[in-house]
């Protein structure tokens, strides 16, 4: 169940970032699950501690405890900042210190009522025809895209690491670190 | 306590900002004998103020949280700054984003991967050496390097840098070794330093503050590859942890984080005490003998002129560094993502030769100095998928990895020479999130570093064509005339490398400061990060700010305040 997004719009994203980093030999975003990455993003404050920094400082996945999912409870000013950033201002003082800030829930509902309802029932190039007429806001999904792609799948992408395994990229490594040979050797 | 109670003298100093100045000035007076409450704005995520020998495990190998979502600080919304390239562009043309060093319990000992290079003999008599250039503010320090060296020799040993004496043809003397030997070379700077060699430069293991061996109760680094831009897991950087928790051990150290320095209180000439903004919003006043200032090139100055701080220099000459970035991809993977970031460096750039001379001749310049290069490698995926398009072509692109597996990437920390109207001031509008008025920078490069990266960067070319890439590609930071952004292709600078905001001189005609860090409108006001630097040289300013911040630190509790 999407904690920001309703059922339709989550197929929506899911849609549009199938089509920024696509499915071929190897996984994409939608094995990833890279919108379950958005929407959690999108709703971070839904969960207590809110789902912006996760813990520390090992995962588990090269030992020590697993402690990325413990995520890391917010200041009183760090919540402001993030709730502002997601949110918005919307009219509160405290917020509008230097003018009001349209948040990231504001700009995802407008570009996704801009890409349309019909999104999903297009054909690939037809999906990507309309997401090059909604540039400003493709770019900001592809963003997150690639932070729920090959980010620490603790943020609720990356799911089975298929987006680090793809690229043969490692990941995180503490404890573990690597030997002074993988370092230097080629 | 609020403002206007009547204030305990609790400690003999206030140290505001906890980074490798304000903690190695912090642990300098508690040697002494003084007591000192040290303030940092932002966060504690690195020591257990109780129990300093216990840190904290917040730091992780988190590209998500460190480079997306500003961890360490500051936060751009929360702490803007502001930047124009002249006054031409109006009150200012960008808000946001400026050359962040980390705002938090550490600073930027925090997120550096611990290049702690020396000056050299040279870089503390520029101008008597290399001569004036017009429209530049040249001036030699007050002192030179031999009064430095002891004190560079005690900030090596505290922090514990790892290297090799001997390895750096250009280095200065030095009264011993270092207090660790060089960890492991990456497999890219085994290629870079050859090819460099063969060309006839001089590279060596880059001086370190990450440890090889364990050191000072910390593990030996494990090369886990987040090391620039991260904090380190398992506490194998030195800066500053080491000075924290000495000073912290003491008992006579108190660490308030989340603790807002808003003013300087000056009474004829002396400052009194300084106002507090804690992390519940209430003020308080705070009275000290004596006020350390060490927010950094931006936030000092900022400080000062809230302060009411009259010198004109405040503010003025920031410098930077101007970066020239050479780089390029290798037919195979070099796996650039495990070791320390940078592991080794060549000085060359530095050096006055016939070549940089006809260069500067045909730029109508007298001289041109670049700066020390590191041989790096890229970054992590996230930020290589940003550069990459989406779409079909994406995942070739990842797979390929030209911008990270394969890439081999050089860095020139180039001279940035001083200028008058290169200043840091206050903007005339926009608040921090307390309603303070934010740092705002009028910057541009002189053309003496434009000139100096075009000439270098050919020999930069060079080196990677002798290394074997399958193509080169030249950016700098700044870049005049790209769009405004936070990031690196900006015309504002990008280094992390900020200075020279409160310069030191043997009077106020020729600075805000006495070569012993201390302001001329008010001698107990210390200054003890890298802003009195009066040149920028081409080297990390962080170990010369640490040695300059234990000497003059020092001398202010021996005069007594």
């Amino acid at each position: 169940m999407p904690v920001f997004f309703s059922d339709r719009q989550y197929e929506i994203v899911r849609a549009v970032c199938a089509r920024l980093i696509p499915t071929d030999a190897d996984a994409g975003a939608s094995e990833a699950g890279v919108v379950d990455y958005i929407d959690t993003f999108l709703g971070a404050f839904s969960f207590d501690p809110p789902r912006i920094w996760a813990g520390g400082p090992f995962s588990g996945r090269r030992g020590g405890a697993a402690s990325f999912g413990a995520f890391t409870p917010l200041s009183a000013l760090d919540e402001l900042a993030w709730r502002t950033r997601i949110e918005g201002s919307r009219g509160r003082p405290e917020r509008e210190f230097n003018g009001p800030v349209i948040g990231l829930q504001e700009r995802y509902l407008e570009g996704l009522a801009r890409l349309g309802e019909d999104f999903v029932d297009l054909d690939g190039e037809g999906q990507d025809d309309r997401l090059r007429s909604v540039a400003e806001f493709t770019d900001l999904v592809y963003e997150h895209a690639c932070e729920g792609m090959y980010g620490p799948p603790e943020y609720g992408g990356n799911r089975d690491l298929v987006g680090w395994r793809y690229i043969g990229f490692e990941g995180d490594v503490q404890p573990a670190g690597y030997t002074d040979a993988e370092v230097s050797q080629p | 306590m609020s403002a206007g109670v009547n204030p305990s003298r609790d400690f003999d100093a206030v140290v505001i900002g906890s980074g490798p100045g304000g903690s190695a000035a912090a642990l300098a007076l508690i040697e002494a004998g003084w007591s000192v409450l040290l303030v940092e704005k932002g966060r504690n995520h690195l020591i257990d103020a109780d129990d300093p020998s216990r840190l904290l495990g917040d730091y992780s190998n988190d590209e998500i949280k460190f480079v997306s979502r500003h961890f360490l600080g500051p936060d751009p919304f929360l702490e803007p700054r502001t930047f124009r390239t002249s006054e031409a562009e109006g009150d200012r043309a960008y808000v946001g984003e400026v050359n962040s060093i980390p705002t938090t319990v550490g600073g930027g000992g925090v997120h550096a991967d611990g290049k702690t290079p020396r000056f050299l003999e040279e870089d503390f008599r520029l101008l008597s050496e290399r001569g004036p250039i017009d429209g530049a503010t040249l001036a030699d320090w007050p002192f030179g390097y031999e009064e430095m060296e002891p004190y560079y020799a005690e900030a090596e040993r505290l922090i514990g840098v790892a290297g090799e004496a001997g390895s750096n043809p250009f280095a200065a003397p030095r009264s011993g070794p270092f207090p660790m030997p060089p960890g492991a070379p990456m497999y890219v700077a085994t290629l870079t330093t050859a090819a460099a060699e063969r060309i006839g430069l001089h590279p060596y293991p880059a001086p370190t503050a990450a440890n090889s061996v364990p050191y000072d109760g910390r593990p030996a680094c494990n090369n886990c590859g987040f090391c620039a831009f991260f904090g380190c897991p398992i506490h194998a950087k030195g800066d500053p942890v080491a000075m924290l928790q000495r000073a912290l051990a003491s008992g006579r150290c108190r660490l308030e984080a989340e603790t807002f320095a808003s003013r300087i209180l000056v009474r004829n000439g002396r400052a009194t005490g300084v106002e507090l903004i804690g992390p519940d919003g209430a003020a308080r006043t705070e009275s000290a003998r004596a006020v350390v200032v060490a927010a950094g090139a931006f936030e000092t100055p900022r400080l000062l002129l809230l302060s009411g701080f009259q010198s004109d220099w405040i503010g003025r000459n920031v410098m930077f560094h101007f970066q020239t970035f050479v780089v390029g991809a290798t037919p195979r993977p070099i796996h650039g993502h495990r070791g320390r970031a940078v592991t080794h460096l060549h000085d060359d750039h530095l050096i006055a030769d016939p070549a940089s001379q006809r260069a500067a001749k045909e730029a109508g310049l007298p001289w041109i100095r670049g700066g020390m290069v590191e041989h790096g490698a890229a970054g992590h995926p996230i930020l290589e998928a940003k550069i990459h398009s989406w779409g079909p072509g994406h995942k070739d692109a990842m797979r390929d990895s030209s911008m990270r597996a394969r890439m081999v990437a050089l860095t020139m920390q180039g001279e940035d020479l001083p200028q008058a109207g290169n200043r840091v001031d206050l903007d005339p509008l926009i608040r921090d999130v307390r309603g303070v008025p934010v740092a705002r920078t009028t910057y541009q490069p002189h053309r003496h570093e434009l000139a100096a990266s075009a000439h270098y960067s050919k020999q930069l070319v060079e080196l990677l064509e002798v290394t074997g890439v399958d193509w080169t590609m030249v950016a700098t930071s700044p870049w005049p005339g790209m769009p405004y952004s936070g990031g690196a292709i900006s015309p504002i600078p990008a280094s992390r490398h900020v200075m020279g905001t409160v310069r030191m001189a043997d009077g106020p005609s020729g600075g805000s400061c006495d070569q012993w860090g201390r302001m001329f409108e008010a001698p107990n006001v210390l200054i003890a990060d890298s802003s009195p630097f009066p040149t920028g040289s081409g080297y990390g300013p962080t170990l010369t700010l640490v040695a300059l911040a234990l000497r003059n630190a020092r001398a202010l509790a021996s005069a007594g305040a």
